[in-house]
């Protein structure tokens, strides 16, 4: 008993020490205890049903109190009836909880939050993320409450906001945030010549207006979109995706409000007349990775990917990590796998499926492209209508060599009709049998016959029919052509047919098929339905004709399925074999044909010339898939149907009766007010950007397993007032980059650094290293190599050789010449399997995955890459030939101050002064090293150049941009 | 122990001109004064190889035979009725024979016949068992002691508390042919200094240009860059001065120094061309192997920690067809071991080198899915070799299934205790203060197993 109070008595000492931040403080349930039952409890006691121990849920304020077989876990104000305390405190280690195999205990600590929340009431509350968001109480707004909010916890601790930042280091640490670019030393002069707020205000929104702005934040973009260039796994071939990324940084260019791009990322294909942009803002999710590999069932990497995109959107815009949720429940925060699976259902209704072409692809083209494609498209409709015309006309060039008799009599089998018109041209319409046999008398005058032709036409009208009556197949099979002739007395006598020619004949089906006696056999000309064909037949032996002679021609089109002709035009000569074999095509015809042809084949050209990019497009309503639950995850393991859902816990989002939702409803719900995630998670993601480390110091996970924010109210004002400025993500941006916390000092003293080491409460400014983008287009930049070209497809500048060894296909790494060299990194070429390793070495990511935040990481391959880079190289040279032209006592100076912006002290200059005289007397008593370094670095000196001083000017240089000063942000 | 976040132990160094230690800190300090063995007494070990089977390999399949799994095939006892991440059935034998081997007679499976001749110089861990059924905590806790991503990793405490034996190479080296799941987080150095951070390289193409790939500079003039890079620290010292503090700065200063030696020396301790035929084939062939040679070389070159991951993602992670996985991945990694373990032998290295082995956690003895095993953290195989540590030893026992560490249980933090204390560091006392707090690897737990350490 005693030793009991002696225990208590420690406990409650633990618990006094452990509250010193404020004794008189509530315990408040979403900060202190539910990371408690979470961390601890939810394992087994959670959402999770599989899991569920006992039959008890700690995640649920009925079920704590509710009577369980040992008792009521939670009694509010009675700690000691409350069998929680009693089990996590238990000495008996059957009794303990957690048991202790399964994880460590209760610290005194925890144990005494507990109590204190106990005997406190035990409020329940809605974990702080999952909370509707409220404004905090503040004055003011924009960048005067975040000053305001940020002074009030570093007052709490005695400490207040360092002092302004030099005008020279703000004005770099603004181009760098906002538009990934270093300023120019003039740029920084400007605005260092009277640095008032208002100039500095005037500063920001010219940031915000630069086209360079659109890049820099579309690498955020692309990093969470999972962008590459390739389609990932073993053979990881290429795919065309630039054509998105540069629609992204238009959208960002414009500003475009993150509800509206949210749309249009989800769902741009389903909103009433898509237009091109919307409907390519879908390869947003078509940026996960395919598989071509042979022998792998294309299911499987659908699946997969259909669940990168539940994943992704989750965790993208309500940072939550749902991957867990796809094999079993997720045990910590309220998604069940059933949830899960609901969530999968909405994207698991489009038509892409892990096929090679990597179908359905969106020809991209802009609006002078798509009046191109028009002028093609017309030029080869009326060449289209020019030959029907001309083939329809008998051609005026043949008139003496073939006649047009107007049929006496025409006759078609079964209730078909045949009409002849003024020019004899016969056609047959009414029903269309199977086969049909056509009887043709024809008048002939006195004189010879030797051929007869047959002109299978195309009737004029819209939407070409056709030669054949069946409107499915329009092709015709003439399988036998029987000739006779009747002189005066009535009766026929066959002729017979020699040889024949046609202007086509499909393989298989020749013209000589037509007179085999073999009914089985035939002409046709599939595939070329829709032209007119034609066929000369000639006679063994040309026949002496009477007057008032009557040939007869009976056209037998036996293969079934209505294959027979739709329109013919007979005409009869009596020219010799050898000038009329060649009549199957007249001159004309021959000549628009031809035209045409090439017609064709420049329309086709230029499709194929636009970049095709993958994008969704929802199945329609018969092809709709049956979501199943993966047991396990496991898409060969089927579970019960589910039906396309939001999840529970945010019952509230969707008050509107949201039926079986689809992607645009999911856009909706993500960017609703009553969303309570969304906003929270983007502003901490952007402050995070500029302020170099999140609010929410896990930007990944909002969820019960996250890190609280470090300054909450701050984080309500962001969440609120971006969503109540319409999402702008300038608007956003102006009021951090305005506020004195953004622009104060990054100075660090000992006792800063003490009260908080990693700056969570922003008493100074952040310094960190830059982005592996910014790193190398800051190179490019001062150095004066930077390409200002802006989108078009990515580009290959020098990386060392060797590292592209591509087994499957004849993709080259070929390392760019000109412009292309130097362009923005986000430019490059990337690859998944092989990513470019100048960036990869400063974490940049491989485009496998949605990259949520970049881990900085520090290490001698980062040093590596600015000493040994070809691209370093070059920079260096070319910083050094600019060097070259300055007066040889400014150039030092020079050079340092187009790195680091800000003026340089004389003395800062130095030691370099030191190496570059050692170095070009060492370069003037080796000129051929002096001469390689030139040529490594594709330095061009003009004539008369000092060759030992430009050659010390490049190490020199190189020197410079190697400093850590221009490779932080201050 | 003492130290302070705001000061570099270079910079205190120089700013005390070298001499005595002040501030009680010297005994950290001095590892930047030259290669030393043991921070707090003689350690036998210098430098550890851990050879890291991500994923988490069924402990009953290699050193941990279970007969009882066979008689109750199918059944779910009552102690073998845990929970783990995900529902599994009844137990699932090991199809793998055992046979005794060595002097000390040992039993090792049939998949590992290599690995078993080496069997009196390994010390097996059957009791090993860790705090959280899933991957990234079991990694990490594994990594860095804790399940917490913020929290410096083992390689950067022995680099922080040993400094380097090589100055021309990282001291912290991690080799993978792919990522690992949760990727540079599991080698961070958190708040101790950014030098100590593992420099990670993907070996899946060993061409020397593509395992480091900026090292050659065909420009580069030793002398001329060591000037360069000798005015760089120059500027970048004056930059420090100027805007107080940060270890990070610090980091990249020294980074930039070991980038300038590294490429004299690297080509060659990562060129596994200049090995012989012979041992090339003692190794054999696939990522492992050429892991377990890079290891070898980096070792004998003196960098302190070398982390072997076996593949990208988690590959020992059967959670289907289990048997087969499990035979493939013992066929790709029995070979090399026991190549590295002669290896290290005959050239006199074993002794002060120790190796470790394991996952994250194990396999469960039950089956999920029929055919495979899920994560278990209750008790799992990992060994030790070399270093100091006792071979021919096993030390632990779980339970008749294999589940659960039942005798002589070895947490993480006890594993962490004990390969500090090989190295000459007393956990206890390798600490670091950061946010007005003093940490360590083993946090306020940590036993060391004196049972298994060579007398």
């Amino acid at each position: 008993m005693q030793k009991q109070t002696v225990r208590g008595f420690l406990l409650l000492l633990i618990g006094v020490i452990q509250m010193r931040a404020g004794a008189d403080e509530q315990v408040r349930f979403d900060r202190d205890v539910l990371p408690i039952l979470s961390a601890r409890c939810f394992a087994c006691h959670g959402p999770d049903a599989e899991q569920r121990q006992a039959d008890l849920r700690l995640d649920q304020e009925q079920d704590i109190h509710r009577e369980h077989t040992e008792g009521i876990p939670v009694v509010a104000g009675n700690p000691d009836s409350s069998v929680l305390l009693r089990r996590v405190g238990a000495t008996d280690p059957d009794l303990l909880m957690p048991p202790p195999e399964s994880g460590p205990s209760l610290t005194a600590a925890e144990q005494h939050t507990l109590r204190l929340w106990i005997e406190q009431g035990a409020e329940w509350g809605l974990h702080w993320s999952f909370r509707p968001q409220v404004r905090p109480d503040v004055a003011s707004g924009g960048a005067a409450a975040i000053d305001e909010l940020v002074g009030r916890q570093l007052a709490a601790r005695s400490l207040q906001l360092s002092g302004p930042a030099d005008p020279y280091r703000k004005v770099r640490r603004l181009y760098l945030d906002l538009i990934g670019l270093p300023p120019t030393p003039e740029q920084a002069d400007a605005f260092a010549a009277d640095p008032s707020p208002e100039r500095w205000e005037q500063l920001v929104e010219t940031l915000l207006q630069q086209p360079q702005f659109g890049e820099h934040w579309a690498r955020m973009w692309m990093d969470l979109a999972r962008y590459a260039d390739t389609k990932g796994y073993e053979k990881d071939r290429g795919r065309t995706m630039w054509p998105w990324r540069d629609w992204l940084i238009g959208q960002l260019n414009a500003d475009r409000p993150l509800d509206e791009l949210t749309q249009e990322l989800l769902a741009g294909d389903l909103l009433p007349n898509a237009t091109m942009d919307q409907r390519l803002a879908t390869a947003f999710h078509r940026n996960t990775m395919s598989n071509d590999e042979g022998g792998t069932d294309n299911e499987e990497f659908r699946t997969l990917a259909v669940k990168d995109r539940v994943d992704l959107t989750l965790q993208v815009w309500m940072g939550l990590t749902a991957g867990c949720a796809k094999c079993h429940s997720h045990k910590y925060d309220p998604l069940s796998q059933q949830e899960y699976y609901g969530l999968y259902a909405i994207f698991n209704q489009t038509a892409d499926a892990d096929r090679p072409d990597d179908a359905p692809l969106l020809d991209v083209q802009g609006a002078d492209e798509q009046e191109q494609e028009e002028q093609l498209q017309k030029s080869v409709t009326a060449l289209r209508r020019q030959l029907r015309q001309l083939q329809r006309q008998p051609d005026p060039a043949e008139s003496e060599r073939w006649q047009v008799p107007i049929p006496v009599h025409s006759e078609a089998g079964g209730d078909a009709v045949c009409t002849v018109d003024a020019s004899g041209v016969i056609s047959v319409s009414g029903p269309s049998p199977a086969e049909n046999d056509y009887t043709i008398r024809l008048p002939l005058a006195a004189g010879v016959l030797s051929g007869i032709r047959i002109q299978a036409l195309v009737p004029d009208e819209a939407g070409n029919p056709g030669v054949g009556r069946n409107p499915e197949d329009p092709n015709f099979v003439l399988s036998e052509l029987e000739l006779s002739i009747a002189g005066s007395d009535k009766s026929f006598q066959p002729l017979r047919i020699a040889r024949a020619t046609a202007d086509f004949s499909q393989q298989g089906w020749p013209v000589t098929a037509a007179f085999d006696g073999d009914l089985k056999s035939g002409w046709a000309i599939s595939p070329r339905q829709s032209e007119m064909h034609t066929a000369v037949f000639v006679l063994s032996d040309p026949v002496q004709i009477a007057g008032n002679s009557t040939l007869q021609l009976v056209m037998r089109q036996r293969y079934g399925r209505s294959l027979t002709m739709r329109q013919f035009r007979i005409s009869v000569t009596a020219a010799a074999a050898t000038e009329i074999e060649g009549d199957v095509i007249s001159p004309a015809v021959q000549n628009v044909q031809s035209e045409l042809a090439d017609a064709e084949l420049k329309l086709k050209q230029f499709r194929t010339g636009l970049p095709r990019v993958p994008v969704m497009e929802e199945l329609p309503a018969e092809k709709r898939r049956e979501t199943r639950l993966h047991h396990r995850g496991n898409f060969l393991d089927p579970g019960d149907s589910v039906q396309a859902g939001f999840p529970q816990a945010f019952a509230a989002i969707a008050a509107a009766d949201m039926g079986s939702p689809g992607r645009l409803d999911l856009a909706n719900w993500l960017m609703s007010d009553l969303n309570p995630l969304t906003s929270r998670v983007w502003v901490n993601r952007i402050w995070s950007r500029v302020m170099g480390q999140g609010i929410v110091a896990t930007e990944e996970d909002f969820g019960a397993l996250g890190a609280l924010p470090s300054n909450p109210e701050l984080l309500e004002l962001l969440a609120v007032e971006y969503r109540e400025n319409g999402w702008s993500l300038r608007g956003l941006l102006k009021s951090i980059c305005l506020s004195n916390v953004y622009q104060q000092d990054s100075a660090v003293t000992a006792a800063l650094l003490q009260a908080d080491p990693e700056n969570v409460l922003y008493a100074r400014a952040s310094r960190y290293r830059l982005s592996a983008e910014a790193v190398r287009d800051q190179l490019l930049a001062v150095s004066g190599l930077l390409s200002s070209r802006q989108g078009g497809p990515p580009v290959m500048p020098p990386q060392p050789p060797g590292l592209w060894r591509s087994t499957y296909n004849s993709e080259n790494w070929v390392n760019a010449e000109g412009a292309d060299r130097y362009r923005r990194s986000l430019y490059t070429y990337l690859k998944r399997t092989t990513p470019f390793p100048a960036l990869t070495t400063f974490d940049s990511g491989s485009g496998e995955y949605c990259l949520i935040r970049r881990i900085r990481t520090n290490t001698p391959l980062q040093a590596l890459v600015l000493l040994n880079d070809q691209t370093a190289l070059e920079a260096a040279g070319a910083l050094a030939l600019r060097m070259m032209q300055q007066p040889t006592q400014q150039r030092l100076e020079w050079g340092m101050r187009q790195a680091l912006i800000r003026p340089i002290a004389a003395a800062e200059a130095e030691p370099l002064q030191r190496l570059a005289r050692e170095l070009r007397a060492e370069y003037g008593a080796d000129p051929e090293s002096a001469t390689a370094l030139l040529s490594s670095a594709r330095v061009e000196p003009a004539e008369a150049t000092d060759i030992p001083e430009l050659a010390a000017m490049i190490v020199v240089a190189g020197t410079i941009l190697n400093q850590d000063e221009f490779l932080t942000r201050n | 122990m003492t130290s302070t976040p705001f000061y570099s132990r270079r910079s205190l160094l120089q700013e005390l001109g070298g001499g005595a230690g002040a501030l009680g800190m010297l005994s950290a300090l001095q590892a930047d004064a030259g290669p030393r063995v043991g921070l707090h007494f003689p350690g036998r070990a210098k430098r550890v190889i851990h050879l890291f089977m991500n994923g988490g390999p069924f402990q009953g399949d290699f050193f941990d035979p279970k007969p009882a799994l066979r008689k109750y095939a199918g059944q779910r006892p009552e102690s073998a009725d845990l929970r783990t991440e995900r529902r599994t059935g009844g137990l699932l034998p090991s199809p793998f024979r055992y046979r005794q081997h060595g002097e000390s007679g040992l039993p090792v499976s049939e998949l590992l016949p290599l690995t078993a001749r080496c069997i009196d110089d390994i010390c097996v861990l059957r009791s090993t068992w860790t705090d959280n059924p899933n991957h990234g905590p079991a990694l990490l806790l594994m990594n860095n002691g804790t399940i917490l991503p913020t929290r410096p990793s083992m390689g950067s405490w022995l680099s922080y508390g040993l400094g380097s034996e090589n100055e021309n190479l990282p001291g912290y080296v991690v080799l993978c042919p792919g990522k690992p799941v949760r990727f540079s987080i599991l080698w961070t150095s958190a708040f101790l200094p950014g030098s100590h951070q593992g420099t990670y390289i993907n070996h899946s193409d060993l061409r020397p240009e593509r395992l480091v790939p900026f090292l050659k500079n065909p420009n580069a003039d030793r002398s001329r860059q060591g000037r360069q890079v000798g005015l760089i620290r120059q500027l970048n010292e004056e930059h420090l001065r100027q805007t107080g503090p940060d270890t990070r700065l610090e980091g990249r200063l020294q980074a930039m120094e070991t980038a300038f030696r590294m490429q004299f020396t690297a080509t060659d301790a990562f060129d596994l061309a200049q090995e012989s035929r012979s041992t090339r084939d003692a190794y054999g062939e696939g990522h492992f192997a050429n892991g377990c040679l890079l290891a070898r070389r980096l070792s004998e070159r003196g960098v302190r920690f070398i982390q072997v991951y076996y593949g990208n993602g988690q590959p020992w992670d059967t959670h289907n067809d289990h048997h087969n996985a499990s035979r493939n991945l013992a066929k790709a990694i029995d070979q090399p071991i026991a190549a590295l373990l002669s290896d290290l032998k005959q050239r006199g290295l074993l002794d002060e080198t120790l190796i470790l082995w394991g996952g994250e956690f194990g396999r469960t003895p039950t089956s999920e899915n029929g055919s495979g095993r899920d994560h278990n953290h209750y008790g799992f195989t990992t060994w030790m070799a070399g270093g100091g540590v006792r071979g021919g030893m096993s030390y632990g026992e779980t339970d008749d299934f294999g589940f659960q560490a039942l005798h002589n249980r070895v947490h993480i933090h006890d594993l962490h205790a004990t390969i500090l204390h090989t190295l000459g560091i007393d956990h206890e006392q390798l600490t670091y203060r950061y946010a007005g707090r003093d940490f360590r690897l083993t946090d306020v737990a940590g036993r060391v197993i004196q049972e298994i350490l060579q007398s």
